[in-house]
């Protein structure tokens, strides 16, 4: 991936995957949305069957969507055809760049089964990215993406993207006054005598 | 969308070289049924030579639209599935019949080997050459219209019109400089090309007119809401998440104000139909021989404003998640 004038005045070049941040709502209820975007590797990659040359193409085994960087002649098509805007042109080698998914660890055999991921996906400290096979029902990510009610980008064009997004969690906690007044506190137990103002010496318990 | 001067030059150029290769077999299939005087081997060699400079000038202009030219060559593989693909072979296929085209009439290998209609349609290699050049020109118009028409996400562009813009002006200024190229040698066709460049002018002033129409009211389909996927009506961007532009920056914005796209809409709109429409009509009243060469080059300057602003006009939905630099 180029990164031309990094120490300059106008940085640029290639990303596989930029994190983007929006605001929801107007002042002062707002929220912040991290928005991480990469290639979403379509089941249906309206970027693929443009291609002059054939240089781009979705995987049979596993669908991953790649550039074959030695096909490409750099003529753009692909990205005018990409709804998401994920491919980008490598300035110095003048060929198309996108996500690979890692394909060289994912499909790496002499790596153990758990590093087998794409490098974001490990990256991650809190583990918000999953990974899997979105074909099988019964894996981490179609587990989520059905009881989380995960959500394609865009679908009105019928992309079909394999990669979704999960909606947020929020946590509501109720704070009840028996959650502010601890009832087993052992410094208050003692006395449980109810007084009304009328008591003598004798009732009060010494 | 950028306007890349490569792609306003090549289809501009090889719309030009399209039309006048029309223009040329027209005249010889009008000249063949004697409905205007026939013309010189010359004319038709060199008129075929122009055609071809000016399609290979489209080519070579396309050459800097690509980042890595020396590979040019394989973008005539995936010809099933890519338009792109279909314009980088039948650009050179329209190319080798042009030429042929032009060498068989300029070798004067022009005997009949065929006559059809009782006697009033001899057919010769040259007239099956045109018919043929005239199908693979129309199959070239239609394959760089669908290059842009077939991108549905780029809904200004995803409309017969645009098929129909690229025939009809680039006939239109084919037509245009097959009567300059008349006026300039003097013979009597001017008007004949005239003629027919006027009514393809209107056909285009009819149908780029509808599509300027259309692209005033269009319903982007997408918008920030189904491009993060969060439904609220208050969502604004904070950060693309790069601090300077980018490919996604560059590619799929013009960077230019309202005022200038308006400014390049009315340059296009008075230079590419009334002027040379005026031009030809007064060419043909004070049978001027410069008159059709002017209405020509200006139309050329105006498709060169007309092809900025098809491309500017197009809004990338892409350009969603790139409003905000920081």
């Amino acid at each position: 991936m180029v990164d031309e004038n990094p120490y300059d005045a106008n940085p640029t070049g290639t990303f596989f995957n930029r994190v983007q941040t929006y605001e929801v709502g107007s002042f002062p209820s707002t929220e912040t949305v991290h928005f991480p975007k990469s290639c979403l590797h379509c089941e249906d990659p309206p970027c693929v069957p443009v291609c002059p040359t054939g240089a781009s193409y979705k995987r049979e085994d596993n669908g991953v969507v790649l550039v074959d960087y030695d096909k490409c002649i750099g003529c753009k098509y692909c990205s005018w055809a990409c709804p998401y805007g994920v491919r980008e042109l490598d300035e110095q080698q003048k060929v198309m760049k996108k996500c690979t998914l890692c394909i060289d660890r994912i499909t790496d055999h002499t790596l153990p089964e758990a590093e087998r991921k794409p490098a974001c996906v490990i990256a991650c400290p809190t583990n918000a990215r999953l990974y899997g096979d979105v074909h099988d029902p019964d894996s981490e990510v179609s587990v989520a993406i059905r009881e989380r009610g995960g959500y394609a980008l865009m679908p009105e064009w019928g992309t079909n993207p394999a990669n979704h997004y999960l909606p947020r969690q929020k946590t509501h906690m109720h704070v009840t006054e028996e959650d502010l007044q601890r009832s087993d506190n052992p410094l208050t137990k003692e006395d449980i005598t109810v007084y009304h103002g009328e008591e003598t010496m004798e009732d009060v318990t010494w | 969308m950028h306007p890349a001067f490569s792609v306003i030059f090549l289809t501009t150029l090889i719309g030009a070289g399209q039309g006048l290769f029309l223009a040329l077999f027209t005249g010889q299939f009008y000249s063949t049924v004697e409905l205007v005087e026939p013309q010189p081997a010359s004319f038709y060699a060199v008129g075929s030579a122009l055609s071809l400079a000016l399609l290979v000038g489209g080519l070579a202009a396309s050459f800097f639209h690509l980042g890595r030219p020396e590979r040019a060559w394989r973008a005539a593989a995936m010809w099933r599935t890519s338009w792109l693909s279909r314009e980088v072979i039948v650009l050179p296929a329209m190319m080798g019949i042009v030429f042929l085209y032009g060498v068989f009439h300029w070798a004067g290998w022009t005997q009949p080997f065929i006559v059809l209609g009782e006697g009033t349609l001899p057919i010769d290699a040259t007239f099956v050459l045109g018919m043929l050049g005239v199908l693979v020109t129309l199959a070239l118009f239609v394959s760089t219209g669908m290059i842009y028409a077939s991108v549905k996400f780029l809904q200004e562009w995803h409309s017969p019109y645009t098929i129909a813009n690229f025939i009809f002006l680039g006939t239109a200024s084919g037509f245009m400089l097959a009567a300059a190229y008349s006026a300039l040698l003097g013979n009597h066709l001017v008007g004949f090309f005239g003629t027919w460049a006027v009514i393809a002018t209107l056909l285009g002033l009819g149908t780029r007119t509808a599509s300027l129409v259309r692209n005033t009211s269009i319903k982007h389909r997408s918008n920030l809401q189904t491009a993060i996927g969060i439904r609220h009506r208050g969502i604004v961007q904070k950060s693309q998440g790069f601090s300077a532009d980018s490919f996604n920056t560059r590619e799929f914005f013009h960077h230019q104000s309202p005022e200038t796209l308006k400014l390049i809409r009315v340059m296009f709109l008075v230079l590419v139909f009334p002027v040379p429409i005026a031009l030809v009509l007064l060419a043909y009243a004070l049978e001027s021989p410069t008159l059709p060469i002017v209405a020509f080059a200006v139309q050329y300057i105006g498709l060169l404003a007309e092809r900025w602003y098809f491309f500017a006009e197009a809004e990338h939905p892409q350009n969603l998640y790139y409003q905000q630099i920081s």
